[in-house]
């Protein structure tokens, strides 16, 4: 589908729906699509399963999404921070689920399931808790893990600059998941600082192509 | 007895020239401190980006570029960024040298175990060194070598859960470094302390 450039974050987020999976980037405020998680509050969308390095910090952001009730379950590597006070009360009172992903394990699911791979057998976690109930083989002598796509109904992402394309380009550190999560996602929302003429950016530096991308608003 | 700087030292001294090397969160950035421009280490950070250099000054900081502690850093000539799952495949596909982790408990055999005390109210995390542990061709641990209610961390078997199994090659700590694997563990130095005594308070022999 080609991508549209809606006029405003919150028609950007309109339609989605309660129960959905909505992959989030950033790691830390580094590439996070605060515009587009404000939006998705306003939209009022409930039993909502997260997906994103950690489970919010300070009081904006994520952590309002999840201070309002709206998440089922965040899936994870980090939840615990000094500033994740509204993730670490939630859980403590039993009132959000936590599937605690390792950091790579995390991006590789997402990359599975952006690629058609029905499941893949990784080497991360074996003989841990976090491996305990899963498959296991032994290839070549090593032991690996079977572990699962995780697919989204929604990705919303921040970029640097997306073209009338809908080509993006990262700046720096921001990248992260963004790229990895564009390609997970049904409907894949980016939030951009701006959005220039098509043949303005360079097409062999583009990161993620705009076949991944649906809409694009400027933050 | 070493400072955390003097182990720091001592860590990035037995990293080869030209090694790219993850530093974990914690006491082993400072292992950047002690490694030269003249060793060609180039430092890689797992939220994307090869060729990291030192912390931002502040009023430089650029929140585009940040480490995997979410502080901000700076690049260096010839870095490289890359998105999270190229990241972690760096790893896990043996690309990087070393990497240098804190840990909670490392056993004699080298499991590892840095990521959840097993306490029924703590909230578990991981990030990304289930992914370190097992992808860095050699992992160093940077800790002191007991806890603070004296019991030691280099231990015969874990008693926390585990990060990864048989994964940890050297043990730095503040009394001894140690070499680690499937012939138990070796003293390489001692700080302070002789080898007979180390034995009696770590309950084992060496």
């Amino acid at each position: 589908m080609k991508v549209t450039f809606p006029e405003s974050a919150d028609a950007a987020v309109a339609d989605v729906a309660d129960g959905s999976t909505v992959l989030v980037g950033g790691f830390g405020p580094a590439g996070m699509p605060y515009v587009l998680i404000d939006a998705l509050i306003r939209q009022g969308a409930t039993d909502l399963t997260i997906v994103n390095n950690n489970a919010g910090n300070g009081d904006t952001g994520l952590a309002a999404l999840l201070s309002k009730g709206r998440v089922r379950k965040v899936m994870c590597s980090f939840p615990r921070q000094h500033d994740s006070w509204v993730f670490d009360s939630l859980y403590r009172e039993g009132r959000i689920e936590l599937e605690l992903v390792p950091q790579g394990n995390l991006a590789e699911r997402m990359r599975a399931a952006g690629a058609g791979i029905g499941a893949f057998f990784c080497p991360t976690g074996v003989g841990t808790p976090l491996a305990a109930g899963k498959e296991t083989r032994e290839i070549a002598g090593r032991t690996y893990v079977l572990e699962y796509p995780i697919h989204g109904d929604v990705a919303l992402i921040g970029a640097h600059r997306a073209d009338r394309a809908g080509n993006l380009v990262y700046r720096k550190t921001a990248r992260n998941f963004g790229p990895v999560m564009a390609t997970a996602a049904d409907l894949v929302v980016a939030e951009v600082r701006e959005v220039v003429d098509i043949g303005a950016i360079d097409p062999e530096v583009v990161v993620t192509p705009g076949i991944y991308v649906d809409r694009v608003v400027v933050s | 007895m070493r400072t955390i700087d003097e182990i720091a030292a001592a860590v990035a001294a037995d990293i080869a020239p030209g090694s790219f090397v993850n530093l974990g969160i914690g006491q082993p950035t400072k292992v950047a401190d002690h490694l030269t421009a003249e060793s060609g280490v180039v430092l890689h950070t797992e939220n994307g980006m090869l060729g990291m250099g030192p912390a931002a000054l502040p009023g430089h900081e650029d929140w585009d570029l940040t480490n995997a502690g979410k502080q901000a850093v700076t690049e260096l000539p010839g870095a490289a960024y890359f998105h999270h799952a190229d990241s972690f495949a760096m790893m896990r596909g043996g690309h990087l040298d070393v990497c240098v982790l804190g840990a909670f408990q490392v056993s004699t055999r080298g499991d590892l175990a840095n990521w959840h005390t097993g306490a029924p109210d703590a909230i578990p995390a991981v990030g990304g060194a289930m992914d370190l542990a097992i992808g860095a061709k050699q992992v160093f641990v940077m800790m002191t070598l007991f806890a603070k209610d004296g019991s030691p961390k280099l231990v015969r078997e874990c008693t926390y859960p585990l990060t990864g199994l048989a994964c940890v090659t050297r043990v730095y700590t503040d009394l001894a470094t140690f070499e680690v694997g499937a012939h138990g563990a070796r003293v390489i130095a001692t700080y302070g302390v002789d080898v007979g005594r180390l034995e009696e308070r770590l309950g084992f022999e060496l």
